[in-house]
């Protein structure tokens, strides 16, 4: 079946190719057919896609090893899962899945707005062809997932730190990440392109933003809680290229979705915000572009490839096309009105742009330093991990203050007396909390106590936002307080959507420092019998087991776990040995406490010959909050995300006049 | 081989029928133009905007004072603004776009 897919993957790039020249075509001259007519090649572009994609699944399922990519990325002994998983486990799987997302969400924009935004999409139409154009012809021309060899009796395999569930989602959640910042950047360059600068592609995009937002938080929160538990070196997060990949395009988003309610409240920052999402766009190419062109040595990349230089080629080109967009619509982005005072809630709201822009900047140069000192001095130089915590340190922790002040500061200007009144509970929280922690002892990292402390303001700023939003409501409807806050909750679902998201990135500081700030370590070699204490932790090694799993030797040792003279149970750390990979897979042993959110975290380093083993052992406090903050990061994202059908009346009446025009043309497919 | 040649037959036969859709409905249409808004409606979408933007200001300051986010004070000092630029706003509105909105009306 390789020729059906490599067929559909030539009719992907066909249609996108008409896509881009007919619908340009169409907008520049207004041709309505040939606008619908591109349309619908973009959507049928997801079918071909989809084919492709359907093609390669089912040669993995059925241990098609004629197929080179599934030989290289599969056995028979792999389990099913995995086998779909492995779709995404090499270079050209990896670009399949890239161009199926985007012809999905493309096929699905163009569909959802064909009423309200035709003018708007026959100029988006292109935009996104461009884009599949791009992909497609790295699938087509390039990087083929459907090479056929000799059928081998059986496959390499899949690395086996690709063996994990969190492997299933954490690609396919970055990747609904990247791909979906390919929509905003259609729809600001669609506008841009049409001259209607109007608000509707914010309003048009507002949701795809938060989508691809949250896709891309929670894929590396699940991507840190894989190297957490696969990579086996005690953190979860190592500044790596590749991580950084994808943090960077999210502090972009994140800027946007801050910015973009200046712009629908005050009509400012147009600019600002069109370079926002071009920047989060070029960011999500530059993170797949690291990822997957092996320019950059890391533990997330696992090719080594030639299309580096095509994927340069793209953002070369997304770049120049949209600062020349900007540059062109300069005049048409004027802001209609004028920041009146340095305490304003619009003035809050930038100094957070300006540091998530910062912060994301500065990765990026972290990011880029070694490929650009390669280039320069034939060198690679690699920035450390001081680098980012030093700026992590000095942008994050003003944002973490700006996060609790930005909210509760009126639009426009503010009186400091006002404020000092706002701000006197939060701020004798922090206050009282600082004081408590250092007397705990917690003043050893400054980091660490600033971080809680500000985070003890931002917590009793949010508290307070909805103790006194529901009270307002239970005085004005007479309701009963839980009525009144599902109430207040679901007539402000941006507002106190992003509160609840707020209280999940306080969450993650709480997380981060509690776990990186004060941390404890022990290591050493034990035989049976032996103790290694640490934090008050005392972890006797008792056994040593051998057993053939599924795919793999697994090699355990088993440690009897106590802390101040009680038994907690046992605790197994030891290594897998994958024989078809030929790979050997450290297995980390965990004893979480969901009270506290601690965890013990056990690294059988080395097992030697006489039964003895190397252990490392972590005490990680408050670590759990991280994976905690990602559910309430989803739950704030799908609040802010649920229709709220008063806005939609609201913008329906709106763009009455538009939709009235549009009328006559809705009916034809 | 030949299985996979008629499935991408028919594939690419599928996608050439979607894609000439709209010619095979509409062979000969009256008007073949973009329905794009003309410079009135253009207007009146603006005037919308504004006029929802000053009203979701006036409506968030009411709201934000009588949860005691924002004081008295400041209150008396932003409503009055508000009120004035949703009036004009929906004032230009209610004039079929012929006014300036409250932004240009104010700097002018």
């Amino acid at each position: 079946m390789a020729e059906l897919g490599r067929a559909a993957l030539a009719v992907t790039l066909g249609l996108s190719l008409y896509a881009l020249l007919a619908g340009g075509y169409a907008a520049a001259r207004g041709r309505r057919r040939l606008a619908l007519s591109a349309r619908n090649a973009l959507i049928a572009a997801f079918g071909s896609t989809l084919v492709a994609t359907a093609v390669l699944v089912t040669g993995f399922l059925r241990d098609d090893f004629s197929l080179a990519y599934v030989a290289g990325h599969s056995s028979r002994a792999l389990p099913t899962p995995y086998k779909i998983s492995a779709l995404w486990g090499g270079q050209e799987g990896s670009l399949l899945l890239w161009l199926l997302i985007l012809t999905g969400y493309s096929a699905l924009a163009v569909w959802l707005g064909r009423n309200r935004l035709r003018d708007l999409l026959v100029w988006v139409t292109p935009v996104l062809a461009g884009i599949c154009v791009g992909f497609a012809w790295l699938l087509v021309g390039v990087s083929s997932p459907f090479e056929v060899i000799g059928a081998p009796l059986d496959g390499r395999g899949l690395n086996p730190s690709l063996q994990n569930p969190y492997m299933v989602a954490h690609p396919v959640l970055l990747y609904l990440g990247y791909v979906g910042l390919a929509v905003p950047f259609a729809f600001a360059m669609g506008s841009l392109l049409s001259g209607r600068i109007d608000e509707r592609w914010l309003v048009a995009t507002r949701r795809w933003t938060i989508v691809a937002w949250t896709a891309l938080g929670i894929g590396q929160l699940l991507g840190a809680h894989w190297a957490y538990e696969e990579v086996g070196w005690g953190g979860y997060y190592a500044w790596d290229p590749v991580e950084n990949a994808a943090l960077m395009p999210w502090l972009a988003a994140t800027a946007y979705l801050h910015s973009v309610m200046i712009q629908e409240k005050r009509g400012m920052l147009k600019v600002w915000n069109v370079v926002l999402v071009s920047l989060a766009f070029c960011l999500s190419l530059f993170g797949t572009f690291l990822t997957r062109s092996g320019i950059v040595s890391s533990i997330h990349s696992f090719t080594q490839s030639s299309i580096g230089a095509w994927f340069l080629g793209f953002i070369v080109i997304a770049v120049i096309f949209a600062t020349t967009m900007i540059c062109l619509r300069l005049p048409l982005l004027r802001a209609t009105a004028k920041l009146e005072s340095l305490i304003s809630r619009e003035a809050t709201f930038l100094y957070n742009n300006l540091l998530l822009v910062a912060l994301c900047l500065t990765i990026l140069w972290g990011t880029s330093w070694p490929i650009l000192s390669e280039a320069v001095r034939g060198e690679a130089v690699v920035v450390g991990r001081p680098y980012y915590d030093f700026f992590l340190r000095i942008f994050g922790l003003p944002l973490l203050l700006l996060m609790g002040i930005g909210p509760l500061v009126a639009w426009r200007r503010a009186s400091l007396r006002g404020l000092s009144r706002t701000f006197a509970w939060s701020a004798g929280a922090a206050v009282a909390s600082g004081v408590v922690l250092i007397a705990l002892g917690a003043g050893s990292s400054v980091p660490g106590l600033i971080a809680y402390t500000f985070a003890a303001f931002v917590s009793t700023t949010i508290v307070a936002e909805f103790a006194r939003g529901t009270s307002a409501r239970r005085a004005l409807t007479g309701e009963a307080i839980p009525r009144a806050f599902s109430g207040l909750v679901a007539r402000n679902r941006r507002r106190y959507g992003g509160y609840v998201v707020h209280a999940a990135i306080v969450l993650l500081a709480i997380g981060i420092a509690g776990s990186s700030a004060y941390d404890s370590v022990a290591e050493g070699r034990l035989a049976r019998g032996e103790t290694l204490s640490v934090a008050g932790y005392d972890l006797t090694y008792r056994t040593l087991s051998e057993r053939d799993g599924a795919n793999a030797t697994e090699i355990r040792a088993v440690l009897d776990v106590r802390r101040d003279g009680d038994s907690l149970g046992t605790v197994s750390a030891g290594k897998n040995a994958y024989a078809v990979e030929q790979q050997v897979s450290n297995e980390v042993g965990i004893r979480s406490d969901l009270l506290t959110g601690e965890d013990l975290f056990v690294i059988a380093e080395q097992v030697y010959d006489d039964g003895s083993v190397q252990f490392r052992v972590f005490v990680k406090p408050l670590v759990n909050l991280i994976w905690l903050a990602g559910l309430v990061f989803l739950l704030g994202s799908l609040i802010t995300l649920w229709p709220d059908a008063r806005e939609q009346r609201r913008l329906v009446e709106r763009y009455a006049r538009a939709a009235r025009s549009n009328r006559r043309a809705a009916s034809t497919p | 081989m030949s299985v996979a040649l008629v499935l991408g037959g028919a594939l690419a036969v599928a996608c050439v029928v979607l894609v000439a859709l709209p010619f095979l409905r509409e062979p000969a249409p009256s008007s073949d133009a973009v329905d794009a808004l003309d410079d009135a409606e253009r207007d009146a979408l603006e005037l919308a905007e504004t006029r929802d933007r000053a009203l979701g200001a006036l409506k968030e300051l009411e709201a934000d004072h009588r949860s005691g986010r924002i004081t008295d004070h400041d209150y008396r000092a932003l409503v009055g603004t508000l009120r004035r630029d949703a009036a004009e706003a929906l004032r230009a509105l209610d004039r079929g776009g012929a006014g300036p909105g409250p932004a240009e009306a104010k700097s002018s």
